[in-house]
């Protein structure tokens, strides 16, 4: 408990010391410092989450010390879980953007963002720790400002700025809903507890409202169709390492924010909030992937697979809220844990593909993948990390994306004890489309990692790419690491989360029947895995394979000769294949949800059309979303805000004016009111 | 003991076996296009001369060109370890179910491309997008049908679905056991690279699938990568044959029993060699982007065979 409240002490401080330090020194210490100040507060966050899980204790800390009235703080099971997420991730981003942003001295602010991203990290630590509406929405509010900001740092680069407006448009309308769920919740006064909250009788109708105003507005924070547009926009600007945190943590605080308003302070609702949750869930995670597939710019292709991860997470989430309604505990965990069991990794994979992309980024100076190529000679380290991250976010065993995606899939195949067919009858479905966001994932990390690192550099950037500095590298191996050790103590971290949702009175896991030990059994014993063991068994065969080779008498001579080219001698890299090419089979399947458009035009040579002088092939995909819901949307806005614009007449006399009526409507309301 | 000792008999036996299915499907296809064909075991002469070749390697490959067969070898013997081939119940049951069985096999393939690209072959790089393809859109499929089954038997374990269907034999000929068995057939022929969906023995470059991505893979490494593929079609075979119908397939481990179980094993793959041979003979090579529409075909075999074991249950 003592050893609680001084981390907690920690984080509150070091965090601040890293602004003030940013914004007191200059150049390389001040980078230093900051980046100091997000470590040490990221590990003491670190260190408290699982200090608070390790004890087991249920609400571990409730922090009165604070002078300030209104803030409240309380740990339990499920801050605890997201302090460690936000630890992980922040480690190893401040270790990382001490190097990375070594590029912009001298160029962009970096006393800002030193400052902002020790504002973002300790908003994101207050967040989950809130105890009640007030402290969340300053820490939301806090932490989406700061994430504008850094977003905005390469504000010179074309299409910077109009993303920064997207997210903050966004994230501010979700902002809204977010107030509005919480006056519905607390009875007007923001203040409030979340205890009294939890035991607050409110009206069905009531609960239904703030479970759709919460839907909204978390969901657009973790970038859920058809509310990601910003996502895909602002990831990809953002300096790199900040892309990290975004899609690692910042979008899981919608994740938390759904956790902890539907299955802890609403307590349990009626099927169709589960149904909602699972829909948007399946419908996020096949059009995420189906938009990455179609992307050459390497980072907004990981913002895509944010969207879609997001949406498998809430699968898990939305399966756990349809069981708890029809009586399955054991099930409704299982949904619940595979959703954080997911959460974690995707905070740790997803954290890793940024931190690759921005080290490729560092080295060759495009996010264009058709300009890159041939990195895995010259990055050797950021390739093999980058492959990890690959084959973890494609569900490859026994990586942790596999573990996760598993127990999704066990949650669902459980679906077949819901006693009404008709609900039940969707759970297929969501196996289904899970199954192909995964196929499709893993075709576009072969993409992904095949065309950026693989065969020859296809500009003279990328063949004069070298390796990233050791901080940088650093940062990678520590979350690679993380993905394979999530990925081979399944028990272990099913059993951490066992108490997180022990920890919530309102959902009644207790009696949740995981078989921990070297397999891993689901309850009610559907499925059986064991990592751990399907590595040892993968490793001891990986040896065995060239050892039986050595002991049959194979040929052991090698020759390097050159590529194949049904005959023609020199190989140059305009005829591998590219990033378009690769995805274009699967462009065809699905032209019916791209709309894409062609140009084709042939220069032929006025002699004869045999002689082809130039060809210039275009093709775009239609962004739907961006047309069909957003433009009408965004011309509205405009009427309404030219026609608010005659309001402002510059003339002070008038406002003054403005002032004293409201004024005056103000008091007689207030009046009448009472 | 017993277990773990069948365990490691049941992966030989898959290994040694694999080539052989394999040329007894080119052997049958051969019969029935009136031509006298090569003798069965012309792959394991294959298999063993590639071994005794040099390799030759592109210059523009990285260490993952090198990798690559062993771990798309790994990952095929690694499976043979966990589907029911000769026996259930076995001890490597707990590790993987029929999931792990089909994500490790992605594993393969997932290597297999990105060593595709790796030579910076135009040829490797169609291939491996196409394959990619293919296996993206066989997943739905192939998951709806372990769904299917997993409803019949109340598990994903492959040991417990075998042995459901063996102690109530009723449910083999269950609609939803038929619809995802038709599902599954057209995934084994997506998958393994049969006819309609690639053409295993064409010579033309660019109507390949697989044979485009490993078209620079040369003696040891080609070795181990074919033997794979033929251990890939002996699983998906074990897997149609014994999960569907496990007639045969021991489950109280003593001598008589396993004879049995290898005796039908070895006629299950002669009756499932036979239909693919026969499936070769009679069919032309879809177009590609046809393919699409006979994995939707085999999408909604298997979402019927879901809906009707909830509504047979």
């Amino acid at each position: 408990m003592a050893a609680a409240q001084a981390l907690l002490g920690v984080v509150l401080v070091a965090y601040p010391l890293g602004v003030l330090a940013a914004l007191a020194v200059r150049g390389a210490a001040g980078r230093g410092l900051a980046a100091a100040g997000a470590l040490a507060g990221a590990l003491a966050g670190l260190a408290l989450g699982a200090v608070c899980l390790g004890a087991g204790l249920a609400p571990t800390l409730t922090a009165s010390f604070l002078p300030l009235t209104g803030f409240m703080l309380r740990i339990d099971g499920l801050s605890a879980f997201f302090l460690i997420v936000i630890g992980v991730v922040g480690a190893a981003v401040a270790v990382y953007g001490f190097g990375y942003s070594a590029a912009y001295d001298g160029r962009y602010s970096l006393r800002m963002l030193g400052a902002m991203l020790n504002v973002l990290l300790l908003s994101l630590s207050v967040q989950v720790i809130a105890d009640n509406a007030l402290t969340f929405l300053i820490a939301w509010e806090a932490m989406s400002l700061s994430a504008y900001f850094m977003v905005l740092t390469e504000h010179d680069q074309p299409g910077t700025v109009r993303a920064a407006r997207w997210y903050i448009g966004v994230t501010h309308a979700g902002f809204a809903a977010l107030v509005a769920m919480f006056l519905l919740m607390s009875g007007g006064d923001l203040t409030t507890s979340f205890a009294s909250m939890r035991s607050a009788s409110l009206s069905p109708g009531v609960r239904d409202a703030a479970f759709v105003l919460g839907l909204f507005g978390f969901s657009a924070k973790a970038g859920v169709v058809p509310l990601h547009v910003w996502l895909p926009m602002a990831h990809p600007v953002a300096p790199s390492y900040v892309s990290a945190l975004m899609s690692g943590v910042v979008i899981k605080m919608g994740v938390y924010g759904l956790l902890r308003v539907t299955i802890d302070l609403l307590g349990e609702g009626p099927a169709w909030w589960g149904g909602l949750v699972l829909g948007l869930g399946t419908v996020s995670a096949l059009l995420g992937v189906l938009y990455a597939l179609m992307e050459h710019d390497l980072k907004r292709l990981l913002a895509f697979h944010s969207v879609e991860n997001i949406g498998i997470i809430f699968i898990g989430i939305g399966a756990g809220l349809i069981f708890q309604n029809f009586g399955l505990s054991a099930l409704a965990a299982l949904g619940v844990t595979a959703g954080l069991y997911h959460t974690i990794n995707h905070a740790c994979f997803k954290g890793l593909l940024f931190l690759g992309a921005g080290s490729v980024l560092h080295a060759v100076g495009t996010r264009n993948m058709e300009a890159m190529g041939g990195l895995i000679k010259r990055m050797p380290r950021t390739a093999l990390f980058f492959l990890v991250g690959a084959c973890a976010i494609s569900a490859l065993p026994p990586l942790n994306g596999f573990v996760s995606e598993w127990l999704v899939f066990q949650a669902l195949l459980g679906g077949s004890a819901i006693p009404q067919p008709e609900v039940a009858v969707i759970m297929p479905i969501a196996v289904a489309m899970l199954a192909l966001t995964s196929g499709l994932a893993a075709a576009c990390f072969v993409k992904a990692f095949g065309i950026t690192f693989l065969a020859i550099p296809r500009s003279p950037e990328a063949a004069r790419a070298h390796e990233v500095p050791r901080s940088m590298q650093i940062s990678m191996a520590a979350l690679a690491l993380a993905c394979v050790g999530l990925g081979l103590a399944p028990s272990f971290v099913v059993r951490a989360l066992g108490r997180v949702l022990s920890s919530l009175d309102r959902f009644a896991p207790t009696e949740v029947t995981f078989t921990l030990g070297l397999p891993l059994r689901v309850p009610g014993a559907v499925g059986e895995m064991s990592s751990p063991l399907l590595a040892l068994g993968l490793l001891l065969l990986l040896g065995l394979v060239p050892l039986g080779l050595w002991l049959g008498g194979a040929d052991r001579r090698l020759r390097i000769g050159d590529t194949w080219g049904c005959g023609r001698i020199g190989q140059t890299a305009r005829m591998e294949y590219t990033a378009t090419a690769f995805a274009e089979p699967l462009r065809r399947v699905f032209a019916e949800l791209y709309r894409p458009t062609r140009d084709l035009s042939i220069d032929f040579h006025p002699a004869s059309k045999y002689f082809v002088q130039s060809i210039e092939y275009r093709s775009e995909i239609h962004p739907w979303f961006e047309r069909v819901l957003y433009a009408p949307m965004l011309r509205a806005l405009r009427v309404v805000a030219t026609w608010t614009r005659r309001l402002q007449g510059g003339s002070l006399h008038l406002y003054l004016a403005y002032m004293t009526f409201a004024l005056l409507v103000l008091l007689m309301v207030a009046r009448w009111w009472r | 003991m017993i277990g773990y000792v069948l365990e490691v008999a049941q992966a030989a036996l898959a290994l040694l076996l694999a080539p052989g299915v394999v040329g007894l499907v080119r052997w049958m296809k051969a019969r029935l296009q009136n031509r006298r064909g090569a003798p069965v075991w012309q792959p394991y002469w294959e298999l063993v001369k590639l071994f005794q070749k040099e390799v030759i390697v592109s210059s523009n490959a990285s260490w993952l060109f090198r990798a690559a067969p062993f771990v798309v070898f790994t990952s095929a013997v690694a499976v043979t370890f966990l589907v029911p081939i000769l026996a259930v119940p076995l001890p490597f049951d707990g590790i993987g179910d029929l999931l792990v069985v089909v994500y490790l096999l992605l594993l393969g393939t997932f290597f297999l491309s990105l060593a595709g690209l790796d030579p910076g072959s135009p040829f490797g790089g169609m291939g491996a997008s196409r394959e990619m393809t293919v296996a993206a859109l066989a997943e739905p499929t192939v998951a709806l049908a372990i769904f299917a089954l997993a409803l019949g038997a109340g598990s994903t374990n492959l040991g417990q679905i075998v042995a459901r269907t063996l102690t109530d034999p009723g449910t083999a000929l269950s609609p939803g056991h038929l619809l995802a068995f038709g599902a599954l057939f057209i995934v084994t022929l997506a998958e393994t690279g049969r006819l309609p969906i690639d053409n295993p023995a064409t010579h033309l470059e660019l109507t390949m699938i697989h044979e485009a991505m490993v078209l620079e893979y040369s003696g040891r490494y080609l070795a181990l990568i074919e033997w794979a593929a033929a251990v890939k079609l002996l699983i998906f075979f074990s897997l149609l044959g014994n999960l569907f119908v496990p007639l045969g397939i021991s489950m109280a481990l003593t001598p008589a029993t396993l004879a049995i179980a290898v005796v039908s094993l070895l006629v299950k793959f002669v009756v499932l060699a036979g239909a693919v041979a026969i499936l070769e003979t009679r069919i032309a090579k879809l177009r590609l982007f046809r393919v699409p529409e006979l994995l939707s075909v085999s999408f909604v075999l298997a979402l019927l065979a879901v809906t009707s074991s909830f509504l047979l249950r």
